[in-house]
């Protein structure tokens, strides 16, 4: 039997203690009239051979970024991950535990996400982070709800220039406690602090945007932030961490919550998840935070240790007055980040953040020049831009794949006016000679 | 044992990992950016060598237990032996490097892993439909609950505002039921630890909107009246919900939709044999029956013809509860040991699992005192002798001193009906002599409290650190590392 050690004696001496002669009896308090009569069609009893051998067919099926050369970004990026992070996270110590309830016995996960917190307070310039959230949208809308309780009011904000299924799980969040949203539109692909301004009132409680933003440009924070404050409302921030190794930390410019996605620290694409939603804030907002935290404290013998602590927020001390549902998030993604941005470093986060950067400048240089692509703002950006084509973007897709490119993403799919853009990215992985096949390509369709 | 922190290690200006130079010419900064949207400084991240890194972080995982290091009886998580081979196939090129965004024609092999997982689920619980998107338990139930409001809001049931919660569940169902905008009613639980049927009839009305129910309850025993319970809510107007966190009880010998269950949530972490991650990722797919199934959220997985696709297309749905479609390498660990199991092993799993922990029932039950004495499913749930009591200890104790021998100690105070409450899942993947060797120490340790009880109050002794300080750690929380 798959995964159970039980011999036939040991079974017969386990009924034998029981008294019983056939589990069979172990189930009799079911009502037959929900008893399942038959076998679960499931296919299934493979050796560890064939299962290997299975999975093995079903992934070659697959083509992915190891075999492509990838310029498709839009939340979730091919950076480098170091072989280390790989070998740390597949110790079994930290990926076979579960929340670490006993502290005694689980300082190596409680010491990670200390560590974790501490480097996402450094990047974000808050006072303040949680121990993971699910992703970077869910992140966003559990810091909407939490600006909701902070302040006592029932409306926010959001910028167009967020990425839209954020901004969806943000509206399916918001349903549930009937909590209105309005969008603010873009200019040259940037939220405009008057635009904002418009729809900001007293009873606004967040104005949520992201950094850089969905098309990659960078918002001016400081704005926003006066903007928002102006009435009393928040400024969410939803961040790149790689792009906080090099800009000013939203807490800088006057952020009161900062969320993220921290799949670009370590973390591979995995087709979308699992991933690792950050959450930061100011410590005012301290008691409002969903989620598990970990602090500092002293064993007996007066030990540095830590523990899950602040619980009196959560669902098991609270239940229907928790500040948020959340239970299981995503340690072991926030281990993954935490190694890391350790390997990395002080420099070397930058130096990826950089790179991105010029490698990016220098594909929407060339990519400007070519006839039949125009640039439709001049905003500065990180490591995305978006790029007006004449060709429509799906056949250029297809174009660049017969050369194994995988090509930008169609933002008419999210924004009709922008159908016939596309959004590139360039992250460190990307080579010159890389960029330049690309636009050889892009140039031979226009 | 203590561990420095990684910022206290290393020395300035060491790396842990080079990047090659730029390849591309050099624009001064200052014509990409304007120069106040720079930072001064760069974030004083660690510089460590990477050496430092993998010795830091190794030795952080010898102060961890794992369900890899020892027995781990936690109850309602389910901590059976995660099968090491889905590990390596999550980690093959073909799964892990997939980006979420690209066509559908690369991605086939991950199309078709998701659909069967979907189909797999529907059959194991009797559901019609699933979604794969929730990334854990409560997700999970966040999403459940707010397909039941779209779906009675569809159906002009507008003032069906409250949801039954019974008092023995999970701290995430009152929570959940909250953060969707419903009221929550508490409903006691019987003598047998059933729903008290008196007392729901008295909460059930035309402003009830659904039960969220486990069952086999939190405190391991099957809900006799599940058929009378199912009847009497959709009866008043309301639906079933189905907290699945206990499935392992029960695969192939029930199901969830075949008793009258509208929405379910499974937790692919407990269930179906992948990692806790040390708190997580996990997976929270939420199946439901046909009536529901337009509410699920974008996008579903389909199959046309030969090929699999994304649909979109889905003009009732909740919306998107996670950006692209779930935490995809926990589904394929998941599904392969799906593969592994089959709709055979998957019954043997309950059969087992249900075994053992009657078994380590049945040895402790002259030493525990047992609150509700019948045939239990995954797991039960205990309190301790009275004689510690009389001497002061408490069930925390107990569980301190189990670590001393090597355990991870059950799930202790839940659920909160049980007083002092025990609740051990030994799951079907421990074997007889694991059993027998933890009933040995527990008998020990209540042995220890009747005869020398200090020991208890002061354990744990040989652990990396000992009993925390953790009023000090919640009064004046110090909540990270910052630089001086
Ligand atoms: C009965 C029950 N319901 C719900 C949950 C929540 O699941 P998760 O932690 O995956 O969100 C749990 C587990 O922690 C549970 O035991």
């Amino acid at each position: 039997m798959r995964f159970i050690p039980h011999t036939e004696e040991e079974r017969r001496q386990m009924l034998n203690l029981l008294g019983i002669e056939n589990t069979d009896r172990l189930f009799e308090g079911i009502p037959r009239e929900v008893r399942l009569n038959r076998e679960l069609q499931v296919d299934g009893g493979l050796s560890e051979m064939e299962l290997s051998r299975h999975m093995a067919s079903l992934a070659e099926v697959n083509t992915g970024v190891d075999k492509t050369i990838c310029f498709l970004g839009a939340g979730a990026y091919d950076h480098y991950v170091p072989s280390a992070v790989k070998h740390i996270l597949s110790r079994s110590e930290f990926y076979t535990a579960y929340t670490p309830y006993q502290p005694e016995i689980s300082q190596g996960v409680l010491q990670s996400i200390f560590e974790y917190q501490s480097m996402i307070c450094l990047l974000t310039g808050m006072d303040v982070a949680n121990a993971s959230m699910y992703d970077g949208a869910s992140a966003l809308a559990e810091a909407a709800l939490m600006a909701c309780a902070s302040t006592r009011r029932d409306r926010v904000v959001v910028a167009r220039t967020v990425h839209p299924e954020y901004r969806e799980v943000v509206r399916t969040y918001l349903y549930g406690p009937g909590i209105k949203i309005s969008e603010a539109p873009y200019r040259e692909g940037l939220t405009r602090a008057e635009d904002a301004a418009g729809l900001l009132d007293q009873n606004t409680a967040a104005l949520l945007v992201q950094y850089p933003n969905f098309f990659g440009c960078i918002e001016d924070l400081r704005k926003l932030a006066e903007a928002a404050h102006s009435v009393g409302a928040l400024l969410v921030v939803c961040a790149d961490p790689i792009a906080l190794g090099m800009l000013k930390s939203p807490g800088q410019c006057g952020a009161d919550i900062v969320v993220g996605e921290g799949q670009p620290l370590g973390i591979p694409l995995s087709y979308g998840g699992p991933y690792l939603g950050f959450l930061a804030c100011r410590e005012k907002f301290l008691r409002k935070m969903p989620g598990r935290i970990v602090g500092q404290t002293t064993d007996v013998d007066g030990r540095r240790a830590y523990v899950l602590t602040l619980q009196a927020r959560e669902q098991h001390i609270r239940r229907d007055k928790a500040t948020s549902n959340i239970c299981s998030n995503q340690a072991l993604c926030a281990l993954a980040a935490t190694v890391y941005l350790s390997l990395v470093g002080r420099h070397g986060l930058r130096q990826v953040a950089e790179l991105c950067l010029q490698k990016t400048a220098y594909a929407r240089n060339l990519l400007a020049k070519l006839p039949g692509y125009r640039l439709p703002w001049q905003s500065p950006v990180f490591k995305e831009f978006v790029i007006e084509t004449k060709v429509a973007p799906e056949i250029i897709n297809r174009e660049l794949l017969k050369h194994n490119i995988l090509g930008g993403l169609d933002l008419g799919r999210y924004y009709p006016e922008l159908a016939g853009h596309m959004l590139f990215c360039v992250t460190e992985k990307r080579s010159r000679r890389e960029i330049d096949l690309l636009a050889d390509r892009l140039g031979a369709m226009s | 044992m203590t561990e420095k922190l990684i910022f206290e290690l290393g020395s300035p200006g060491r790396r842990g990992v080079e990047f090659p130079a730029g390849d591309v010419p050099a624009t001064a900064l200052h014509e990409l950016l304007p120069r106040e949207y720079l930072r001064e400084q760069s974030p004083p991240l660690p510089e460590v060598g990477e050496l430092d890194a993998v010795r830091h972080y190794v030795r952080l995982s010898r102060m961890n237990f794992g369900v890899d290091v020892g027995f781990y009886p936690l109850g309602s998580c389910t901590m059976k032996y995660n099968p090491k081979v889905a590990e390596d196939a999550a980690a093959l090129n073909g799964f892990a490097n997939l980006h979420p965004y690209q066509p559908a024609e690369l991605s086939q092999g991950a199309l078709r892993l998701m659909y069967e997982t979907q189909q797999d689920l529907a059959e194991i619980t009797g559901m019609d439909a699933f979604t794969l998107q929730p990334a854990a338990g409560a997700h999970g139930e966040m999403t459940g609950m707010l397909m039941i409001k779209a779906y009675l809001e569809s159906k002009g049931e507008t003032g069906r505002t409250k949801v039954i919660v019974p008092d023995s569940a999970h701290g995430t169902n009152p929570a959940t039921a909250t953060l969707c905008g419903f009221q929550v009613v508490e409903v006691k639980s019987d003598e047998r630890g059933g729903v008290d049927l008196a007392a729901l009839k008295q909460v059930l009305g035309p402003d009830v909107a659904a039960l969220m129910l486990t069952n086999p309850s939190t405190l391991g025993l099957f809900e006799d009246h599940i058929i009378e319970i199912a009847d009497l809510v959709h009866r008043a107007g309301g639906l079933l919900y189905y907290d699945g966190a206990n499935l392992n009880a029960i695969m192939g010998y029930a199901r969830p939709g075949d008793m009258g269950f509208d929405v379910v949530h499974l937790n692919l972490h407990k269930t179906f044999g992948t990692p806790h991650g040390g708190g997580g990722p996990g997976a929270g797919p939420v199946g439901v029956k046909a009536e529901l199934e337009p509410f699920l959220p974008k996008p579903v997985v389909i199959k046309q013809g030969d090929s699999y696709l994304l649909d979109y297309k889905r003009p009732q749905s909740i919306g998107r509860v996670k950006a692209f479609y779930g935490n995809f390498g926990v589904v394929v660990k998941a599904y392969t040991y799906l593969r592994a199991l089959g709709g055979r092993g998957l019954k043997q799993v309950s059969e087992f699992a249900v075994l053992n922990a009657n078994y380590l029932m049945k040895r402790l039950s002259n030493h525990l005192r047992i609150p509700y004495r019948r045939v239990c499913m995954h797991e039960f749930v205990a309190s301790p002798p009275r004689e510690c009591k009389e001497r002061g200890i408490k069930t925390l104790d107990i569980a301190k001193r189990l670590l001393d021998y090597g355990y991870h100690p059950p799930t202790v105070y839940f659920p909160l009906i049980v007083e002092e409450a025990i609740m051990i899942e030994p799951t079907e993947t421990e074997s007889k002599e694991t059993l027998d060797r933890f009933a040995d120490s527990l008998i020990k340790v209540l042995e220890e409290a009747r005869e020398n009880p200090e020991t208890l109050k002061n354990a744990p002794y040989t652990t990396p650190v000992r009993r925390l300080d953790e009023v000090a750690a919640a009064r004046k929380p110090v909540l990270g590392w910052f630089p001086e």
